[in-house]
C-alpha cells in the first residue's frame, strides 16, 4: 500500500518503521529538513518537505494515489485539517492523531464523521486503557483481549519457584485443571513457539491464552492471582495519567497523585474530587513515604522523563511495592528495564504502533478472512493476530492436525459463538469463526498465510 | 565497517555483469566473428568470482551507511571495468591489458575516449560490447542492481546516493527500488524510440543499435574512422536531438509522463540547459558560416558539435579541430559544464553552475552590504547554505583535481599543453574527443601506459563526481575501528 505519513517525531518514527518492516511505500513528510534527511538515510522511503495542510506539499507526496494518509503532527487542529484535505484530493483512508480531551467526549463521533476519518488515536488513551488492563490483573505483565473481552492473552515471567517450571507442557493442563495453552516463549533473547515437550525454566517469559474464567483458574492454582490493585499512586499529571485516574476511580480504585505543578494538582482534583493530589517532586523519597507509598498496591511512574520512570519504579519495588509499572518511551530503556527486574513496562508508541499496524493490515486483508486484531508479542518477535472466517476455505472443515502449517505458527483459539476452544488435533475451523494465530518472525496478512 | 557487506555487494555486480554481457555474446554467435570463446570465459569468470564473493562474504548485518556506500560503488566500478576488458585481451584485438581497461573504463564512464588507431578493423560483437557498455554505464551499474535484484536494505540509498550524479538525489517513488526500476523503464522507452527512428532513416541495424546506446549513455563511441559525418543529415539530426534529451534530468520525464507539465516545464536548470545549448548553437553558427556552403549545414555542424559536447557525449560529424578559435574554445568551455544532473551525461552540471553563479551574486551582495540579509532560491525553493557550501566545495576540488591531472600528464613527452588540457578535460568530464594530438579525427593511443592508468582514473573520478573515488583511496577508510 502507499502511505503517506505525516509529522516524524517520535510516534511518526516508530510508526514508519514498523511500517516499512511491512513492506508497504512510504512517503515520510515534515517540515525539519534534517529529521527527513535522517530518515532517508535510515529507511527505504521518500521524503516531502512541507506542510502537512499544503494542498502543493501533498500533491507532491502523490495523495491521489495513496491508500492511507497518517498525520500524527503535534497540532491536533492541523491533523484533521490535513485528513480533510486528503480525503478530498482522493486519499482512500485517512488516520488523524487528535489527542486534546476536549475532542473526546461526544464530539469525537461527528468529527470523525464530518472529515470523513477512518480512524482517529489518542495514544495518551490508549495507553491508558494498557495501564489499566495491567492494574486489573497484577501477575501478568502485559495482557491482550480478543473478541470482545472474553478471551486473553497474558505474557508472564516466570520465577524461579513457580509451579510451572520443570513441567512438560502437555502435562500442565491436566495438573492444573485448566484450559489454557503456552504458546510462546522468550529465553534469553530468542523466541519459540513451543511443543508439547517443552519444559519450562525460571527466568522464561511466556505468552499464555485462555478464557477469562480459566485464566483465573489457573492464576490461582499456580498461586499468581493477586486481588486487583485498590490503592494506585500515580506519578506525574500527564493526560495519560488524567484519563487513567478517571478509569481507576470508575472501578472503585483509590488514587493517589504526586505532581510538581499545583495548577494541574487543581486540574486533576477540579474534575475528579476522587482523586487525593500531593504537591510535589516525586523524586523525592521522603515525599513518596509520606504520601503512603509503602501502603500501595501499585504504583505506576508516568512522568515525561524515561529515566526518571525507570528509577522511580526501580525504588518502589525495593519498598515492596507489589506491582509497579514504567512509562518508557525509547526502545533501549525499555531492555535496561528488563534488566533492573521491572518486567511491567508501558510504551505509548508501541501502543500505537499496534493499533495502526492493525488497521493497515486489516486495510490489506483478503481471501475470506479479515483481521480483527492484531498484538506485538515479546518486544515485536512475534504477532498475535484475530480473523474473522468469513466464508469456506480450503482451511475450514478440516481436523487441525492434517493441516500443514508453516513453521513458527501456532492456531492458539478458536472462538464460537462466544464461546472459547483451546484447539487440539481433532478441532476444525468453521465459516464465522474467529480464530487466534501466533505468528513468529514472520508476519500474515490472511487466514490462508498459514497454510504450506 | 562492514566489509563483508561491500564484497557481498560487488558479488552481486559480478553476477549482473555476467549476465549482462550475455547480450554482445548472442550478437558474436549470430555473425560468428571469433568473440564468442572470450565472450564466454569472461562471464564464467565473473559468475564465478560472483557467487564465490556472495559465498564468502555472507554478510552478518546488512547495515551500511555512507561511506560503505562510496567503497562499494568506487570499487564496483573499477572491478566491472577490469572485467569487461578481458573480451578484447582475449580476442586478441585489444592486447594490451592497460589498453583494454582504458577502453573498457571510457565505455563504462559514457566517455568515448578511443585507444584504437583503426576502428574499423574491429570484430562486430567486440564493438558491440564497447557500446553497450556505455548504456549500462550510462543510467549506472548500481542502479540496475537495484533495479533487477532484490534489495538488500533500507539503506541501499547511500550506493545509488553515490553513482547518481548531481548534488541532490531525489526519488521518484518511495521505494528505491522501484525508484531504479523507473528510471530503467523510462532509458529503456527513450533508448527503442531513438532506435526506431534511426532505422526509419535507413541506418543498418547494428550501426542503429550502437549509435543508439552511445546517444543513450552520452558516450560516444563510434564505428566509423569519420564517426557520424558519413550518415545523412536526417540521421545527424535524430541524434543531435537525442543526444540533448538525454542530457536532461530524467526527473523531468516522469513529471512529464505523470502528467504534471506544470512542474516538468518550469525547471531553471532545464531552461539555463536549453539557453546554453542555443546560444552556443548561434554563436558557432555564425563563426563557422564561411567554412560551408549552405546555411542549414553549417546550422547542423554547429547544433550537433554542440549537443554532442555539451551532453557529453563526443561523436562528431566534423572536424572541429579545424573550426576557427572562438568556436573551440566555446567548445571547450561547453565540456566543463556539461549537461543537467540526474541525467547520463557527465561535466560539472548546470545545476551546480547556476548554484555557483548565485553563490558569487549572493557573496558580492554581502561584500557591498555587509548586514544584507539574502536566499538562494532554485527551482522555486530556497537552498539552505550547506547545499551552497557543498557546491563550492565540490567545485574547488574539481578544479584542483583537474590541474593535478594536467600536470601529471605534462611528463609524457611529444604532448603539447593544449592537447594535454583537452585530453583531460575530455576524459575528466567524459566527453572523448578533445583538440589538437587528441582531436575527433585522432586517438589516444600516443600515450603511455602510466599516462592511460591516470587518464583512466581521471574518467572514474569524473563519472562517478570524485568523492566515492576520492574516500575509496584514502587509507583512514580501510582501517578498524
Amino acid at each position: 500500500m502507499r502511505i503517506i505519513l505525516v509529522g516524524c517525531g517520535k510516534i511518526g518514527v516508530a510508526l514508519l518503521s514498523a511500517l516499512v518492516a511491512e513492506g508497504h511505500d512510504l512517503v515520510a513528510m515534515d517540515n525539519r529538513q534534517e529529521v527527513l534527511d535522517d530518515l532517508t538515510n535510515q529507511f527505504d522511503v521518500m521524503c516531502v518537505n512541507g506542510n502537512g495542510a499544503d494542498c502543493e506539499a501533498l500533491q507532491d507526496a502523490g495523495v491521489e494515489r495513496s491508500d492511507l494518509v497518517i498525520a500524527v503532527t503535534g497540532s491536533d487542529e492541523l491533523n484533521m485539517l490535513m485528513c480533510y484535505l486528503s480525503k478530498r484530493m482522493g486519499a482512500a483512508h485517512t488516520i488523524a492523531r487528535i489527542r486534546n480531551p476536549q475532542y473526546h467526549d461526544k464530539s469525537l463521533s461527528f468529527l470523525r464523521q464530518q472529515l470523513d476519518l477512518s480512524m482517529s488515536i489518542n495514544p495518551e488513551l490508549l495507553t491508558a486503557q494498557e495501564l489499566l488492563h495491567i492494574l486489573k490483573l497484577p501477575a501478568a505483565s502485559k495482557i491482550e483481549t480478543f473478541s470482545r473481552r472474553n478471551f486473553e492473552m497474558i505474557e508472564l515471567r516466570l520465577k524461579a519457584d513457580s509451579p510451572l517450571v520443570g513441567q512438560k507442557l502437555m502435562n500442565l493442563r491436566d495438573r492444573f485443571k485448566a484450559k489454557f495453552l503456552i504458546c510462546v516463549v522468550q529465553r534469553d533473547s530468542e523466541v519459540v513457539i513451543p511443543r508439547g515437550d517443552f519444559i519450562l525454566q525460571g527466568g522464561d517469559r511466556i505468552g499464555l491464552t485462555a478464557d477469562r474464567t480459566e485464566l483465573w483458574k489457573l492464576l490461582k492454582a499456580t498461586g499468581l492471582a493477586k486481588r486487583q490493585a485498590k490503592n494506585v499512586m500515580l506519578i506525574g499529571g500527564s493526560r495519560i495519567a488524567f484519563y487513567l485516574s478517571k478509569m481507576l476511580l470508575s472501578s472503585g480504585s483509590n488514587v493517589i497523585l504526586i505532581e510538581s505543578d499545583r495548577a494541574i494538582c487543581h486540574r486533576f482534583t477540579d474534575a475528579m474530587p476522587g482523586v487525593s493530589a500531593f504537591c510535589g517532586d516525586g523524586t523525592h523519597q521522603e515525599l513518596l513515604q509520606e504520601s503512603g507509598l509503602s501502603d500501595q498496591d501499585a504504583f505506576v511512574s508516568l512522568t515525561g522523563m524515561d529515566e526518571e520512570n525507570l528509577l522511580l519504579a526501580y525504588h518502589a519495588r525495593l519498598q515492596h511495592v507489589s506491582q509497579v509499572i514504567a512509562k518508557i518511551n525509547r526502545d533501549e530503556m525499555v531492555r535496561m528495564a528488563e534488566q533492573m527486574g521491572l518486567e511491567s513496562v508501558v510504551s505509548p508508541k508501541d501502543v500505537v504502533v499496534n493499533v495502526v499496524l492493525r488497521y493497515a493490515r486489516a486495510l490489506e486483508s483478503s481471501k475470506g478472512s479479515s483481521i480483527e486484531n492484531l498484538y506485538q508479542l515479546m518486544d515485536g518477535k512475534a504477532e498475535a493476530l484475530e480473523f474473522i472466517v468469513c466464508s469456506a476455505a480450503d482451511f475450514t472443515h478440516v481436523p487441525l492436525k492434517d493441516l500443514r502449517l508453516k513453521k513458527n505458527i501456532l492456531i492458539a483459539g478458536i472462538l464460537r459463538d462466544r464461546k472459547a476452544i483451546i484447539p487440539s488435533g481433532s478441532d476444525v475451523i468453521l465459516p464465522g469463526d474467529r480464530v487466534v494465530v501466533i505468528a513468529g518472525h514472520r508476519r500474515l496478512n490472511a487466514l490462508s498465510d498459514i497454510l504450506l | 565497517m562492514n566489509r563483508k557487506m561491500v564484497f557481498y555487494t560487488i558479488g552481486r555486480i559480478l553476477l549482473l555483469e555476467g549476465a549482462v554481457l550475455a547480450l554482445p555474446l548472442a550478437v558474436s554467435v549470430y555473425y560468428w566473428d571469433g568473440g564468442q570463446l572470450p565472450l564466454l570465459l569472461t562471464i564464467a569468470l565473473s559468475l564465478g568470482l560472483g557467487l564465490l564473493f556472495i559465498k564468502v562474504f555472507r554478510p552478518d548485518s546488512q547495515v551500511i551507511y555512507a561511506r560503505e556506500g562510496f567503497l562499494i560503488t568506487a570499487l564496483a566500478w573499477v572491478i566491472v571495468s577490469a572485467l569487461g576488458a578481458l573480451p578484447f585481451v582475449l580476442s586478441g584485438e585489444i592486447p594490451c591489458f592497460v589498453d583494454a581497461f582504458f577502453e573498457t573504463v571510457s565505455g563504462f564512464t559514457t566517455t568515448g575516449a578511443s585507444i584504437l588507431t583503426d576502428v574499423e578493423v574491429m570484430s562486430r560483437s567486440m564493438l558491440f560490447w564497447r557500446s553497450f557498455t556505455h548504456w549500462i554505464g550510462g543510467m549506472g551499474v548500481l542502479v540496475l542492481m537495484v533495479a533487477v535484484m532484490p534489495n538488500l536494505s533500507g539503506r541501499t540509498i547511500h550506493i545509488l546516493r553515490a553513482e547518481m550524479p548531481g548534488p541532490t538525489m531525489g526519488k521518484l517513488s518511495p521505494k528505491l527500488g522501484d525508484t531504479a526500476k523507473l528510471l530503467y523503464l523510462l532509458y529503456i522507452a527513450l533508448t527503442v524510440l531513438e532506435f526506431l527512428l534511426l532505422v526509419a532513416g535507413g541506418m543498418p541495424l547494428f550501426d542503429s543499435a550502437v549509435h543508439t546506446f552511445g546517444t543513450a549513455g552520452t558516450g560516444g563511441f563510434g564505428i566509423k574512422a569519420d564517426s557520424l559525418a558519413g550518415y545523412s543529415p536526417y540521421l545527424q539530426w535524430v541524434i543531435a536531438v537525442f543526444m540533448m534529451l538525454f542530457g536532461i534530468n530524467f526527473n523531468l520525464f516522469f513529471l512529464l509522463i505523470m502528467r504534471r507539465f506544470r512542474a516538468a516545464f518550469r525547471s531553471e536548470e532545464l531552461w539555463t540547459y536549453v539557453g546554453i545549448v542555443l546560444v552556443a548553437t548561434g554563436l558557432i553558427c555564425w563563426n563557422i558560416r564561411p567554412l560551408f556552403p549552405s546555411f542549414s549545414e553549417s546550422l547542423r555542424h554547429a547544433f550537433f558539435q554542440v549537443t554532442t559536447i555539451s551532453s557529453t557525449t563526443g561523436y562528431s560529424t566534423a572536424n572541429f579541430d579545424t573550426w576557427p578559435t572562438l568556436s573551440r574554445m566555446l567548445l571547450v568551455l561547453l565540456m566543463f559544464i556539461g549537461a543537467c544532473a540526474g541525467s547520463t551525461a557527465g561535466g560539472l552540471k548546470v545545476s551546480r553552475l547556476v548554484l555557483l553563479f548565485k553563490t558569487f551574486r549572493r557573496e558580492i551582495r554581502h561584500l557591498l552590504h555587509p548586514r544584507a540579509v539574502t536566499s538562494v532560491r532554485f527551482e522555486g525553493r530556497p537552498v539552505d547554505s550547506s547545499t551552497l557550501i557543498s557546491v563550492s566545495t565540490y567545485f574547488a576540488i574539481y578544479v584542483g583535481l583537474f590541474v593535478a591531472f594536467w600536470f601529471l600528464l605534462s611528463f609524457q613527452p611529444g604532448f603539447d599543453g593544449v592537447s594535454n588540457f583537452t585530453a583531460v578535460a575530455a576524459c575528466y568530464n567524459n566527453i572523448g574527443p578533445g583538440l589538437n594530438l587528441v582531436g575527433p579525427a585522432a586517438s589516444y593511443a600516443g600515450y603511455s601506459p602510466v599516462c592511460k592508468v591516470l587518464l583512466s582514473f581521471a574518467m572514474l573520478f569524473g563519472r562517478l563526481e570524485i568523492y566515492p573515488m576520492l574516500i575509496s583511496l584514502s587509507p583512514g577508510i580501510w582501517r578498524k575501528n
